[in-house]
C-alpha cells in the first residue's frame, strides 16, 4: 500500500484529520442533545402531568415565531445530519484502520488504552441499533411492550420500564453510552486541538468522566426508579 | 537463562512467513535483546541454518533502526528501544514472541526487517524548513521562548523508529507526524511553511495508507522517547488552522 511517490496538491479538507473533525463536531452536537434529553427525562420524577406538559412544551417551543413542532423539526434535522456525518466518517476511518494492518499480530498487548477507547466502534454500532429501537419504542410508530395504549407519553414510559427486558436493554444502552461519552469527549477535545498541554489533557479526560457519569447515570435513574416503584402510574 | 523464542520468519517480501520456535540456552541477563539474538544467530550459523534477519545500527538507542514487537509490546516491556532492552527484563524459562512491526505501509522485507521509507516520504513532504545557505545567522537573531524551546527539544527526540505505528490499533502514524509538526511549529524557523507542512505531511500519511488516529494512546505508551499525546492535539490544531487558511 505504501506509495513510492510524493503526493501533489494535498488538501486539508480531504485528510483523515478532517474526517476526525467531522466526528468531533457531530459528537459535540450529540453531547449537547443527550444532556437536554436527560434533563427532560428527569421530569418523570415530577409526576405524570409535569412530564406530559414538558413533552407538549417541546412542541410549542418558540411559538409563534416558529410553527407548531417547528423547534422539534429543527432539532430532528440537525440530529439526522449529525448522525449521517458521524456514521459516515466513522465508517471511512474504520475501513482505513482495517486496511492499514491486514496481517495481525500473533500477540498484542494493550499497554495504556482504556476499555472505552477500544470499544468506540462496536459500542457506537450498538448505540446506533439502540437508537433505532428507541425511536420505534417512543417516537414512530410507538410500541408499548406492556400492551397498553401509546398516546400518553408518561404512561408509555412507565409501561415500557415495567417490562424487565426493556429495562435491561435501556440500562445496557446507557452503559454503552457512558463508555462512548467517556472516550468520545476526550477524543473530541484532542481532535479539535484543545489539549496541547498535560493539564488540559487531564481536564479533557475528567470532562469525559463527568459527562459519562452524569448523562448515563441521569438517564438510568428513570428506569431504575420505575423498577423500584418510585415512579409509577 | 533458558528461553523459548517464537520468531517470525519470512524469506522476502513476496513469500509468506510463519512463526518458528527456537530454544536458546545460556542467555545472560546482562545481554541486550539484540545480543541475545546475535547468540541465536551464531548457533543457527553453526548449524548451517539461515540466521534471523533484524535491523540494528547504533545499538545505543538513538538511531531508531531496531524495532521489534516483543510479546505484543513494541520494543518490549520497558520504555526504551529494543537495543537498550536487557535480558534482565525476562525470566528463565520465558516464552518470547518476536514479530516485525505490522503495518501494510511497512512491508516486511525479510524476517523481522520492515521497510519504513514511508516515514522518509512524510518528512520529505513537509518535515523540513527552508534556510538560506551562506554565513550562519547571528545566534540571537531569532530568540525562542524557553518554554517553546523546551517543548521543541523534547519532541525532537523522536527517532522515527515506527513503534507508534506498530502499537496503534489503527496503524496510524499521527504521533510521528505530531512530533515533527510540534518540533518545527514551536520554533520561529518553522513558521513560514507551517500550514503547508501539516497539510502536506498528513496528505502523504493518508496516501501511504496509514490509519486515522482515535486518540487511544497506545502510541505514546510504546514510544521509547516518551513523546506525549499532546503532539497529536497540536497536529490537529495546526491542520484545523490550515483549513481556516484555505490550504
Amino acid at each position: 500500500m505504501a506509495t513510492p511517490t510524493l503526493v501533489k496538491g494535498a488538501r486539508a479538507t480531504r485528510s483523515t484529520v478532517a474526517l476526525k473533525i467531522v466526528m468531533a463536531v457531530s459528537g459535540l452536537v450529540f453531547i449537547g442533545y443527550v444532556l437536554a434529553h436527560m434533563y427532560g427525562n428527569l421530569k418523570a420524577f415530577a409526576g405524570h402531568d409535569a412530564f406530559n406538559t414538558y413533552a407538549e412544551h417541546l412542541r410549542e417551543f418558540g411559538e409563534p415565531l416558529l410553527p407548531h413542532e417547528g423547534f422539534l423539526w429543527v432539532m430532528r434535522v440537525l440530529l439526522v445530519v449529525a448522525l449521517i456525518a458521524h456514521v459516515a466518517a466513522a465508517y471511512a476511518l474504520w475501513r482505513r484502520a482495517a486496511n492499514a494492518r491486514t496481517v495481525k499480530y500473533q500477540v498484542k498487548k494493550n499497554q495504556h488504552s482504556s476499555l472505552s477507547s477500544r470499544t468506540m466502534r462496536w459500542g457506537g454500532l450498538a448505540l446506533l441499533l439502540f437508537i433505532v429501537w428507541h425511536l420505534l419504542n417512543f417516537t414512530v410508530p410507538k410500541v408499548n411492550p406492556g400492551g397498553g395504549s401509546t398516546d400518553d407519553p408518561y404512561n408509555l414510559m412507565v409501561d415500557s420500564f415495567d417490562v424487565w427486558w426493556m429495562t435491561v436493554i435501556y440500562l445496557l444502552a446507557m452503559l454503552a453510552l457512558g463508555f462512548h461519552l467517556h472516550h468520545g469527549t476526550f477524543s473530541a477535545m484532542q481532535t479539535l486541538g484543545f489539549t496541547n498541554t498535560a493539564a488540559s489533557r487531564a481536564r479533557a479526560k475528567q470532562a469525559g468522566w463527568v459527562l459519562a457519569v452524569v448523562i448515563a447515570g441521569g438517564f438510568s435513574l428513570v428506569p431504575l426508579s420505575v423498577l423500584a416503584g418510585i415512579i409509577e402510574k | 537463562m533458558r528461553l523459548t523464542l517464537n520468531i517470525w520468519r519470512q524469506r522476502d517480501a513476496a513469500s509468506a512467513g510463519s512463526m518458528q520456535k527456537y530454544e536458546l540456552d545460556g542467555v545472560s541477563e546482562d545481554m541486550s535483546f539484540l545480543e541475545m539474538l546475535d547468540v541465536l544467530n551464531e548457533q543457527l550459523n553453526e548449524k548451517g541454518e539461515e540466521p534471523v534477519a533484524f535491523d540494528s545500527d547504533c545499538r545505543e538507542g538513538i538511531c531508531g533502526n531496531c524495532g521489534l514487537m516483543i510479546n505484543g509490546q513494541a520494543h518490549g516491556p520497558e520504555v526504551t528501544t529494543t537495543c537498550q532492552l536487557h535480558m534482565r527484563s525476562f525470566k528463565d524459562g520465558d516464552d518470547i514472541t518476536i514479530e516485525p512491526w505490522r503495518s501494510d505501509v511497512f512491508p516486511v522485507l525479510r524476517d523481522l526487517i520492515v521497510d519504513r521509507s514511508a516515514f522518509d516520504r512524510i518528512i520529505q513532504a513537509g518535515g523540513y524548513i527552508s534556510a538560506n545557505t551562506g554565513s550562519a545567522p547571528d545566534a540571537h537573531a531569532a530568540p525562542v521562548e524557553k518554554k517553546k524551546a523546551d517543548r521543541a527539544f523534547d519532541v525532537a527526540t523522536c527517532i522515527a523508529c515506527g513503534a507508534c505505528v506498530a502499537a496503534c490499533p489503527n496503524g496510524s502514524a499521527s504521533l510521528f507526524m505530531g512530533a515533527k509538526i510540534t518540533h518545527l511549529g514551536e520554533l520561529p524557523q518553522g513558521q513560514p511553511e507551517r500550514w503547508d507542512r501539516v497539510v502536506n505531511m498528513v496528505g502523504q500519511h493518508d496516501a501511504e495508507g496509514f490509519g486515522g488516529c482515535t486518540n487511544i494512546g497506545e502510541c505514546t505508551a510504546a514510544c521509547p522517547k516518551e513523546i506525549p499525546l499532546d503532539v497529536i492535539s497540536q497536529l490537529n490544531k495546526d491542520l484545523r488552522t490550515a483549513l481556516k487558511h484555505g490550504r
